[in-house]
């Protein structure tokens, strides 16, 4: 017992005395929740804009009083032809732009940035015919007022006004559409991989190439002990920075735990073990501490950004990667932690990723077991 | 009193037999040099006697204990220092000494007092609490040595302890063999150089995968009609089917 205690100690120094280990264990999760959270964004906020609009009446006015009043976009200026909004897209200075014609109003957006644009469209449009629609409405009730008796042309209008189903949009679970409610477990699961798989599978690579390896198994040390021993720094650290990540993403992104702490923490731990488990399979295939890298970077981190979801949805990948991303542990992490710290749902909800999650486990256990020669050859 | 006796030996992976029926003995307190070119086997050989290979065939002793079944028991009564660094960079001298004293279950207590007398012998009161990073290789290696020897085994092995190591302090290294050797602790040590072999009291040549001589430096000589233990090793050498010179 004495030994393994001298052990773990050796390990946390290793670590806290390589500067760039202890920066990228405990600096890099609180560097990536702010960074990703407040600049990986898909949310779109006061947008200049420019208008064209030559005939300058009211309910033109109203479109662009109402746009503005929106928090989506701020009026840049009014333009006088055409031709300025391609100069002013040229220099930057706005990146959307409306004009009036006759019986049409036209959405310019630059392109360059597909999913800002499409945003910027679909918000302009919605914010358009909302103000259409309550405009006449508003020209109903007006004409009920004045004109008892009733105008033909304002009656059909009303009819026509009750008449167009407009689709009203609720977002569940992030009302407020935050991207940080999407990145943060997201982010969990990249950090927790990347501190127990990577510098696990590294830290074993290690002791390989430096040859003290060798001289650990010619010692009556049990290789099973000092590969626990190897694990407990990690483990503790990826604790540590589970609890900053939830911290962060709870008092700075303001993203709340719907569902239940316990769960959540639980959920994280059986991740943890599943990673740390990888992280051992690793090392016990490679000598060199750059192939445990380069594998653990390119085998797990790579499409855990890609696949898992983050980023991009898995829904709208071609049919081979998603189903390349079922076998990535860290997707059915996130989805999980999704359902329960941004859905709030219960333990019932997450069965199938848990069960998948421990399957996983057992997996690479017994492969990592059968793998288990830290022999020298 | 024999310390490793080893009967008709044998490794092989595959198909490819890189320990071959080897035999010998080695006595108590006795310097055993264990020479061979590259890929004769002389490592596939040393580990089967430190337990960390299981041998395909012949039956060992080592330090009184079966290498086949009792692998674990070897291991806590042997000391071990590799080619490679056997200490970390990144702890400090007396970590090192702690860590190893730890692994091999000596005494917290005795191991501070015994740390303490360890250091003073080397010279190395002064850097108790640097990195061993900031030592000069030299010194790594007597330190090294000395912690390999810390928990007092009956045999310790040597892979190649010398390599790169400035000739005056490979003289003060083999002093420091001697020493362990006159307090009872067999050394079975690897080597390149042909001068080293010299120093020891029984030297074995390995010549793929079996123990082509086996005598004192002497006698091999006469032996071979040789002028040194160089000339035998190059005669025994060139004999070799897939070993490198």
């Amino acid at each position: 017992m004495r030994s393994f205690r001298i052990f773990v100690q050796k390990e946390f120094f290793h670590i806290m005395r390589d500067r760039w280990t202890t920066l990228i264990l405990l600096v890099l999760p609180i560097l990536m929740i702010i960074l990703f959270g407040f600049g990986i964004t898909t949310e779109i906020r006061n947008t200049k804009f420019a208008v064209y609009d030559p005939s300058g009446d009211y309910t033109t006015r109203g479109i662009v009083n109402k746009l503005e009043s929106s928090e989506y976009f701020t009026l840049e200026r009014y333009i006088d032809s055409e031709d300025e909004i391609e100069r002013l897209f040229r220099r930057g200075e706005t990146g959307f732009a409306i004009v009036f014609g006759d019986n049409r109003i036209l959405l310019i957006a630059d392109g360059t940035d597909p999913n800002t644009a499409s945003v910027l469209t679909n918000y302009a449009t919605a914010l358009i015919n909302s103000y259409l629609q309550e405009s006449a409405v508003r020209q109903v009730g007006g004409g009920a007022a004045t004109d008892v008796a009733g105008d033909p042309p304002v009656a059909s209008a009303t009819a026509a006004a009750h008449r167009t189903i407009t689709p009203e949009i609720r977002l569940l679970y992030n009302p407020s559409l935050k991207s940080a409610y999407n990145i943060v477990p997201g982010i969990m699961g990249m950090i927790l991989m990347l501190i127990c798989a990577m510098m696990t599978s590294v830290s074993i690579a290690r002791e390989k190439e430096l040859g003290t390896m060798e001289v650990l198994l010619v010692s009556p040390m049990k290789p099973f002990l000092i590969i626990l021993s190897k694990i407990v720094p990690y483990f503790t650290i990826s604790v540590i920075n589970y609890i900053t990540i939830l911290l962060l993403s709870v008092f700075v992104l303001k993203v709340p735990i719907a569902g239940s702490l316990i769960l959540l923490s639980g959920l994280s731990l059986l991740f943890i073990f599943v990673s740390l488990l990888l992280g051992i399979l690793i090392s016990s295939v490679v000598d060199k501490q750059i192939t445990a890298l380069l594998i653990s970077g390119m085998m797990l981190m790579m499409p855990a950004v890609f696949l898992s979801g983050l980023m991009f949805p898995i829904e709208s990948m071609p049919e081979a990667l998603q189903w390349l991303s079922h076998i990535l542990p860290v997707k059915w992490f996130i989805i999980a932690v999704r359902s329960v710290m941004v859905k709030g749902l219960g333990i019932s909800s997450i069965l199938q990723e848990v069960s998948i999650l421990i399957g996983m486990g057992i997996i690479i256990l017994i492969i990592s077991i059968k793998k288990f020669k830290y022999r020298l050859e | 009193m024999k310390v490793i006796e080893v009967e008709n030996l044998t490794k092989r992976f595959g198909s490819f037999t890189a320990v071959d029926n080897i035999s010998f003995s080695v006595e108590r307190g006795e310097i055993f040099g264990f020479l061979g070119a590259n890929g004769a086997g002389k490592t596939t050989a040393m580990k089967m006697l430190c337990g960390l290979l299981r041998p395909s065939g012949g039956r060992g002793i080592v330090s009184g204990f079966d290498i086949n079944r009792e692998s674990e028991k070897i291991k806590a009564s042997i000391g071990y220092m590799s080619q490679k660094f056997a200490l970390y960079e990144d702890l400090k001298v007396w970590e090192n000494i702690r860590l190893y004293a730890g692994i091999y279950g000596v005494p917290e207590k005795e191991a501070t007092e015994r740390s303490h007398t360890l250091l003073e012998e080397l010279g190395l009161e002064k850097e108790r609490n640097s990195l061993v990073k900031s030592l000069p290789l030299g010194w790594r290696q007597k330190l090294a040595f000395s912690v390999s020897i810390f928990h007092k085994p009956t045999i310790v092995f040597l892979d190649e302890p010398t390599g790169g190591v400035d000739p005056v302090t490979r003289r003060q290294f083999w002093e420091m063999i001697y020493k362990a050797a006159g307090s009872g602790i067999t050394v079975f040590v690897t080597t390149h150089y042909m001068d080293e072999a010299e120093y020891c009291n029984r030297v074995s040549i390995m010549v793929d995968g079996r123990i082509d001589a086996l005598s004192s430096p002497a006698s091999l000589k006469k032996e071979f009609e040789a002028e040194s233990m160089d000339e035998v090793f190059r005669k025994l050498a060139r004999k070799s089917k897939n070993g490198e010179l």
